[in-house]
Formats: structure tokens, sequence, C-alpha cells
């Protein structure tokens, strides 16, 4: 489902020069796996998960999803597939604040092409146990709700690869379990590939395959080799 | 959801700062609005009053334009006085053979057709002496014709009516000479009904009174013209009143005295003690122009074409003045329309981060920038509406006023000429106003707000 090849993205320095962020050589999910990126803060790991969904632009590298080359597409181009392919949890939810649950579950779906389903949206919110707060407002949920909400948005647009970046960090432990076993049990229904950042080892230990970012990115070994 | 349905779901959950953005551009489109209805009334009631039934007005020499406003809107003071001589050259030989043995004149003056008297045949000429007043409003000392012979109204097809009572008499056997007629303002603003009195003033508001009442024998209904604000009086018994008659100063060997009246103690004043202010021409089958040309080559007299003296006025100081007034309130709307950009401007800061989770749920920039001026024209939409709905209102309210006053009749959807243009002028303003806080929405740099 995703595939990355020689994978590299740097930023300007403040005072001058570039930094190198990311330099992967190889990271391979297969269709409907779950994989769990596990790394220290400020590694670089929302800035993978940005790549991936298309977000910003490496330097230079591949990344395929699906077959497609999502590198060689413009940015309107990025914008469209990750619509109609990407789901993505955020560590801070960025629910719309002016919206309810439902309709932030239905913006999910809105900028991809002919896939406005109000019914799958409340279904969503069941799958997640929210559908008594459809047209709650994200101030009128707990922080752990406002997840729950996240993730249905997330797998609105019938996605095949979700991405979830770090979505426990700022959620109670109850429910953080509770977000980690929805995330689980909706991308295994749906057969959603799930590529989950996070630094927490007793989130990693609950999936089948755990990848080190330090392993992986290259520099990040060259910046503790320097 | 469509991109209006999220910029309606963002203007609701700003409420507040959305409602009083759209209530300042409310405000100033219910001004420009309001600017343009009172050109449209003064415009019609100006056109209104400039249809009259006489095509020329004559007077003594001087401002053709005071003669006007002074003939047929009763403002200014007039501009000097003509003999009645001069009123007599509109008539045939007959009729002033007639006027000479009644009230005593030159003798040659009815042995001859007055020298303007073939332009007339078919047409009148009714006379106006101007000079007194009945509380702030004028008197018109003229004769029965000038309700009985001329029209009002956009077709000049509606005669004079009376709401209350009827036309004065040249003498009657009740009141004599002092009958009077009194416009509808007049009426209610002096309140006096038919069957009361009242004694005019000489020269001004605050003038001295004439010891001579006049009966009210009638009340005119509304016309919408001038005439609503003026006093009629019969012509005999306003030169009877004290200090109207002309002083003769040597007389004429060609005099002829007039017959003896009835009431020996009321002696109709002769011709040349008499004079006249104006004089309102509908002129026959002869071309008026040329009439007009013989007037004003004479010595003592003007012509002037109402029509033509009331639209130059319009044109050259009421529609600059107008014209003035709407540039400023238009202003008012570009100012509104910055309010506009300022506030969603000042929004965009607290919703770079709302942006860029739509920029990553997969919207584009294009939908983005999108949902941004759609707000704008959102705020235009329902400010626009508002304040047109506000303005109309407000004119509704008033329009009772504005009809006792102008003779315009004025409701809610009263709507002028250029009113159509309003609102895609606000909708065109409110796009730009938007585009500021829509570039910032494109240019809006996804991860880095997304990471904040």
């Amino acid at each position: 489902m995703l595939e990355i090849h020689d994978l590299k993205k740097s930023f300007d320095q403040p005072g001058g020069g570039r930094l190198q962020i990311l330099d992967i050589a190889s990271l391979v999910v297969g269709a409907g796996e779950q994989v769990v990126l596990i790394g220290q803060s400020g590694g670089g790991k929302t800035t993978l998960l940005h790549l991936i969904a298309g977000i910003s632009s490496p330097d230079s590298g591949s990344i395929r999803i699906g077959g497609t080359e999502i590198t060689r597409l413009s940015e309107s181009g990025r914008d469209r597939f990750r619509a109609g392919t990407t789901g993505y949890v955020f560590q801070t939810f960025n629910l719309l604040p002016g919206f309810t649950a439902l309709e932030n579950v239905r913006l999910g779906m809105t900028f991809a092409a002919g896939r406005h389903d109000s019914a799958r949206a409340l279904s969503l919110l069941e799958r997640v146990g929210l559908a008594d707060r459809a047209h709650y407002r994200p101030a009128q949920l707990s922080v752990g709700q406002q997840q729950r909400v996240a993730i249905a948005r997330a797998l609105a647009g019938r996605p095949r690869l979700l991405l979830a970046d770090e979505p426990t960090a700022n959620v109670d432990p109850a429910s953080s379990q509770i977000v980690i076993d929805l995330i689980r049990a909706n991308c295994r229904e749906d057969n959603v590939a799930c590529l989950l950042v996070t630094h927490s080892m007793q989130v990693a230990s609950q999936f089948d395959r755990v990848e080190q970012l330090e392993t992986i990115n290259r520099a990040i070994s060259a910046s503790v080799a320097a | 959801m469509s991109l209006l349905q999220i910029a309606w779901r963002n203007f609701r959950h700003r409420a507040l700062s959305s409602l009083l953005t759209t209530f300042s551009l409310a405000l100033s489109v219910a001004l420009v609005v309001m600017v343009l209805a009172i050109y449209g009334i003064v415009a019609d009631a100006f056109r209104n009053n400039s249809t009259v039934s006489y095509n020329i007005v004559v007077g003594p020499k001087g401002s053709p334009l005071q003669l006007t406003l002074n003939s047929v809107y009763y403002l200014s003071q007039p501009i000097e006085n003509l003999p009645f001589t001069e009123y007599m050259e509109f008539m045939p030989m007959e009729r002033r053979a007639e006027l000479v043995r009644k009230y005593g004149g030159a003798k040659s003056l009815g042995e001859r057709n007055g020298k303007y008297s073939a332009y007339v045949t078919g047409g009148f000429a009714v006379p106006l002496a101007l000079g007194d007043y009945f509380g702030e409003f004028r008197v018109v000392g003229t004769t029965p014709e000038f309700f009985d012979l001329l029209r009002h109204g956009p077709d000049l097809d509606r005669r004079f009516e009376f709401a209350q009572g009827r036309n004065f008499q040249t003498h009657s056997d009740e009141n004599g000479f002092f009958e009077a007629v009194v416009g509808s303002r007049v009426a209610v603003e002096q309140n006096v009904k038919a069957g009361d009195i009242f004694y005019p003033t000489h020269g001004d508001p605050e003038g001295k009174g004439h010891e001579d009442a006049f009966k009210i024998v009638g009340v005119l209904a509304a016309t919408g013209t001038p005439n609503d604000r003026a006093t009629f009086v019969n012509m005999e018994g306003f030169y009877l009143m004290k200090g109207h008659a002309k002083p003769i100063d040597k007389p004429d060997p060609d005099f002829v005295a007039g017959e003896t009246p009835a009431d020996a103690k009321i002696r109709p004043l002769s011709i040349p003690e008499r004079e006249v202010t104006s004089i309102l021409v509908r002129n026959g089958g002869l071309w008026g122009p040329q009439m007009m040309n013989v007037i004003n080559e004479g010595l003592q007299s003007q012509a002037a074409a109402p029509v033509g003296e009331i639209n130059k006025l319009l044109s050259q100081i009421v529609g600059p003045l107008l014209y003035a007034l709407m540039i400023v309130t238009l202003i008012t709307c570009v100012v509104a329309a910055v309010g506009i950009m300022v506030a969603i401007y000042n929004s965009m800061n607290d919703r770079r981060r709302d942006i860029a989770v739509m920029r990553a749920l997969g919207a584009r920039r294009e939908a983005v920038t999108a949902i941004i001026l759609f707000e704008s024209l959102l705020i235009a939409v329902i400010g626009g509406a508002f304040g047109w709905a506000l303005a109309h209102f407000a004119i509704t309210i008033a329009s009772p006023e504005i009809e006792a006053r102008t003779g315009v009749h004025a409701n809610f959807f009263t709507v002028s000429s250029y009113e159509w243009l309003v609102l895609p002028l606000v909708l065109l303003l409110a796009g730009l106003a938007g585009l500021l806080p829509a570039v910032v929405a494109y240019r809006t740099d996804v991860s880095r707000n997304l990471s904040a």
C-alpha cells in the first residue's frame, strides 16, 4: 500500500545552511497492515507523515501510495489524491470549532469527489460510540470524545491508508486505550492500512509490527555520529 | 458539505463579529438606497410641478428663473410688477373694451386687439398678483379661471378639485370681492376650513396685517404641486386691499370712468391703478416660441418657459447636490466594505489552523480561498438585503408625510431607477474586500500551521 524509497527532507536553519531531518532508505506498509513508527520527539515523525500525506514535498525520493507516485503530482493533484485515499488523525484532534461532530465527520468526505453521505457520517460516529453526540460542538465534547470524532472523520473519505500522528498524546490514559482500539478495529474492519506514529512504548506494544525511526532514518544516525 | 455551507458555518461561528460587520454594511446600503429614493422623489416632485398646463410665464424683465420660481413655486420675491395693460395685451378687442367699460381706463385700450391676442386664441392668459402672506404661505391674487382653466397631474388631465367648498367668485352677494381658496397644506398647517376668515399680511410673513378679511370658500384637494402651499384670493379683493393700488402721477386725458358699482363703498380699482406680478399663458394655435420672441423683444416684459427653467434648476443645482450626496453615501459603502475586509482579515490569524486542517482533509488552495470569498459575499448579501429593507421600511413610515409635502406616492415597493445597481455594487465591493483575506487563506502554509 505504502512504499517509501530514498526519501530525503531538509529545512533551512535559522543561522543559515540546511538541516537534514529525514533520510529514509525504505519503508513499506502492506495493504491492511497496521504499523507503528516509534521515535523520540523532534525526530521527524510528523514531517514524515506530512510527506506521506502529500501536505509537503520531499527534497528527493519516492513515495508510492496504492501504486501512485505522489511526489510527481502537482500540489492540487496531491490534495485531490489525499482527499480520496488518505485519512489523517492529528495529535491535537484539529476539529473545526464551529462545526458539530457530525459536520466535522462530513468534512472528512467533502473534498473527495462524489462522496457526500450523511448516513455514512452518522454510522461512523456510531462506530466510535458517539452517535448521540452528533450535534455537539467540539467544545461540548471531552478530549477523548474529540479524538474519537477525529478518527471517524479520518475514515469518512473511505481511505486506503490511515495516518495517525501521536493520537493518544493529548488524551487521558483511559481514553488512550479506547482511541487505539478504535483505530485498530476500524482499520481492520475496512481493510485500511495504518501507519501510527507514537513515542509511547505502551501503545507500540499493541501492534504486530513496530519500526524505529532512529533505525530507518539515516539523518538521525548521521547527526548522532556527528 | 458545500463550500457555501462551510462559509455559512464560519459566519455563524463568529456570530457577533459577523453580525456587527453585516449591520455596518446594512446601514451604508440603507443610506445609499434612501438617497436614491430621495433623488427619485425630488425628481418626480419637480417633474410633477414642472408639468404645468401653461407653457409660458410672462413677467417683468429680469431673471427667467426667478420669474419661474416666483410664479410656479411661489418662491423668492417678485422681480417687479407689470402694468395691468400688459395683461390686457393678451385679450381681444371686445374683452379689452369690456374691462375699460367696467373698471375705467384709457378709451383707446378698448379700440384694438391686444398685441399677443392672436397667439392666445384657443388658449388662455391668467394673471397672478403676489406680495402678501397668510402665515408662512404666499397669498396669490388671481381670477377664478385659475382653477377653471388650469390642469395638473403628469398627463395634465386632472382638474382642480375642492376637498371643501368651491372656487371663489369675482363677486358674490355673500362675500363681495373678498373670497379665497386655500391649498391643502395651508388648511392643515394654518388649521382653517371653508367658512373661516383670515387677514393677509403685507410684504412678509411677519408683516402688518391688512384690515380686510377674506372668507375661505374652498379648500383644494391635494395636488402634489406648489398650489397645495398657497392661498388664492380673488384678484378684485386683492386690489382693494390698502397699499395695493398703484398711485397715478398724472391723469390720462383719454381716461374714461368705469361703471358705478352696486356697492358704492367699494369701487374696483381702475385699470391704471392695477398691476400684475406675472401672467400664466397657454398659447393657442400659433407657435409658442414665436410669441416668446415677440414678448422678449418688447421693452417691458419677458417670457420664460417654466419647463425649461425648472429642468435647468434640476440639472444645475438640484442634480449636482444630489450627485454630491450620492458620492458621500457611496463612500460610506466603501468604508463598510473596508470594515468587512478588516473583520475577516483580523480573523485569519485565528483561522490559519482551521484552513490548514481543511487543506489536510484534501481541500485545494482554491477551495479555501473560495470559502473566505463566500463569507465576504454572505455578509454582502445579508447586509445588502437588510439595508434595502431598512431603507424601504423607513420610506414606508415616512410616506404619508412625503405624499403630503410633495404629492409623490411612495410605498415599500417603490423602487428608484438605479436601485437595481446597489446589490451588484455591494457584492462587487465585498468581493474586493474579501480578496486580501482570501489571499492569506491561499498562501497558508499547511505543514507549519498544523504543527503550531
